[in-house]
């Protein structure tokens, strides 16, 4: 294991951040922390940089105690998601900060730092960019920059905050590539925080979950989407509906029609919420299943996403290949709809969520 | 940041701009215009002899000095108290916050009253201190006493609010990269308030070089020995030495011209660096 950490919890004056998170990455990983705002995963990233001191628990990188060193003394390489650029010095003087810094022994000859950063510009495809200020570079270049200033001090661990937060889609998805091409080609640990399930799934080996300063699950993408822990977990990982049914077995039971249940953790049997993906939902002019009204057919790149609403206005979504629309299917079109596989979850009392649903 | 195209002013707007610039001739205008004419009403040798007296050359040297004093002292001052409430979290920073106003929005005679309250004859160490063989009131050292508390807010509070809105990633990225406090603050911190704390001096120097209330309580008016330049102005004047009132007060108005370009010049400039670090 290359970072373990143990225990970790940090109360700030109003509120708990982080309620005693324990997690390891193996080296060379590239992990992602996933939550929504508030669930605490700033803050474990910024514990691990030493930016913050957690009230209790541990951190051990590579057998040695992390908390026992300072920020300075961890040569953690950190991204930040407004860049953090040094915006009075250019783009060669910001990379070679971190080498320039160092004490007078350990500091690399002048000409080396200059190859280094040649290079660094050449990894981050920036070439001939060196002489420029943050202030004339784009979002997506400042942010490489950013990179590459961390890269250049060869740090034992890659901490990234948000990196792609402040740009726009087409930009946040050619730098998701590119950093997982960087990640490959350095090899360094990397740890990632970010509330986007798309980009944790697409680029990271394994995500961590958080929620409410907890780890509620931790696994593969793969994983995670085969075996969701929780609610939590299903519905953040992407679109949902959800439906009261009753469980027998491996079976949820509906209104005269049933269907293949996934049971999370401790999931028990009786009345509970069936929570299904777009993708696994079926719409059929006839047949069993429940009175919906189509309220819009939207078209969504090979998709075609079905928007129906159930009996007291709850919405329900249904995914299909573009090519593949059953036909007679058009707006204010009664239709039944049906579950192909469900997913059922511990502590799920099927009142409390449709009057959820139903809310939204 | 959004420019928008110039508009030609209609008929009222016009007469609204007329009624600015004649109200600005009036009340600026028409007093500098008052200041150098009374100075030179009779002739530039009568000028040059005003200034070139002795009591004058010591009002100004002793401007002078308190100046290069108080100022330094509060631009150090401003610039720990801007870094600590803008970049650290810790209890009772609003207070200090509101401590550094004070002076603002006080009379500038209390500013000088308190330091005779606590070291004139009377006060409450003066007796201690004249034992000692010091004095404080009727002194340089109170004038710059007093100087300094009447100045103290300028470049705190110019720097505290950019300072905020800078935030503290930069020095975060800083110290990960491996730097130490004092390199953080002087490659990162520093460079990126430094318009910023130019512009505060300059505002703390005029201040400075021309407060009237807080030094004339502590000075005494001993010519010669503590009048500073705003107090020469009116010792003059109470004795009808009209020119020479006028001519130490044309070098004031002066240091307000230079200080108004100096100022507009840094505004200029200064806007780029905030837009700059708004992005």
């Amino acid at each position: 294991m290359s970072l373990i950490v143990d225990g970790v919890a940090k109360r700030f004056a109003r509120f708990p951040a982080l309620n005693g998170v324990s997690l390891s990455a193996e080296p060379g990983e590239f992990l992602a922390l996933l939550g929504p705002s508030g669930s605490g995963k700033t803050t474990l990233l910024r514990v691990l940089a030493g930016l913050e001191t957690p009230d209790s628990g541990k951190v051990l990188f590579e057998g040695e105690d992390f908390l026992a060193l300072s920020a300075r003394e961890r040569r953690i390489g950190m991204v930040f998601q407004h860049y953090a650029l040094f915006r009075h010095m250019t783009v060669a003087r910001n990379i070679a900060f971190g080498l320039r810094a160092r004490p007078a022994r350990q500091r690399p000859p002048h000409r080396q730092i200059e190859e280094t950063v040649e290079r660094l510009l050449a990894l981050v495809q920036l070439e001939g960019l060196g002489g420029r200020y943050p202030a004339q570079l784009s979002g997506g270049q400042q942010q490489r920059v950013a990179l590459a200033r961390a890269l250049a001090i060869e740090p034992r661990m890659l901490l990234l905050d948000e990196p792609f937060g402040a740009l726009d889609a087409k930009v946040r998805k050619e730098l998701r590539q590119w950093l997982r091409r960087v990640h490959d080609e350095t090899g360094v640990t990397t740890l990632f925080v970010t509330h986007d399930q798309e980009e944790a799934i697409d680029l990271a080996d394994r995500v961590a979950i958080l929620r409410n300063g907890l780890i509620e699950q931790i696994g593969t993408p793969e994983a995670l989407e085969a075996a969701p822990a929780s609610a939590f977990v299903f519905d953040f990982l992407g679109d949902s509906n959800r439906l009261p049914c009753r469980l027998q077995g491996d079976l949820a039971i509906f209104d005269g029609f049933a269907a293949p249940a996934v049971r999370g953790r401790d999931a028990g049997a009786g009345a509970t919420t069936a929570w299904f993906r777009p993708h696994e939902t079926s719409l059929g002019l006839g047949g069993a299943g429940l009175a919906v009204t189509i309220s819009d057919i939207l078209t969504r790149g090979s998709m075609i996403r079905v928007e129906c609403r159930g009996s007291g206005g709850v919405l329900f979504e249904a995914d299909y290949p573009r090519d593949a629309l059953p036909t007679g299917l058009a707006p204010a079109v009664e239709a039944r709809l049906a579950p192909r596989r469900v997913f059922v979850f511990a502590g799920e009392a099927p009142e409390a969520t449709a009057a959820q649903a139903s809310s939204c | 940041m959004r420019t928008s195209a110039p508009v030609r002013p209609s008929g009222p707007a016009w007469l609204l701009i007329a009624a600015a610039l004649v109200w600005i001739a009036l009340v600026i205008g028409l007093p500098l215009a008052a200041v150098f004419g009374e100075a030179f009403r009779k002739g530039a040798g009568a000028y040059v002899a005003a200034l070139a007296d002795p009591d004058a050359l010591s009002a100004i040297k002793l401007t002078l000095e308190v100046a290069a004093i108080a100022v330094p002292l509060n631009a150090l001052f401003g610039l720990a108290a801007a870094w600590a409430v803008a970049k650290f979290e810790f209890r009772g920073k609003t207070l200090l916050v509101s401590i550094i106003d004070i002076p603002f929005s006080m009379s500038p005679v209390i500013s000088g009253l308190v330091w005779v309250l606590l070291f004139g004859a009377n006060g409450w160490f003066g007796a201690t201190l004249d034992g000692l063989g010091i004095r404080v009131i009727f002194n340089f050292t109170g004038i710059l006493l007093a100087t300094v508390l009447v100045t103290l807010p300028f470049v705190a509070r110019e720097l505290i609010p950019l300072m905020q809105e800078q935030g503290t990633d930069e020095e975060s990225a800083a110290i990960t990269l491996g730097a130490g406090g004092l390199r953080t603050f002087l490659q990162v911190t520093l460079p990126n308030v430094a318009w910023a704390l130019l512009y505060g001096v300059l505002l703390c120097n005029a201040r400075a070089m021309g407060e009237f209330g807080a030094v004339s309580v502590v000075s005494g008016h001993i010519r010669g020995l503590t009048n500073t330049m705003p107090l020469h102005v009116e010792v003059l004047y109470n004795d009808y030495d009209f020119v020479g009132a006028f001519a130490v007060a044309t070098l004031l108005a002066g240091l307000a011209l230079v200080t108004l370009a100096a100022k507009s010049a840094l505004e200029w400039r200064f806007a780029g660096e905030l837009a700059h670090g708004r992005r």
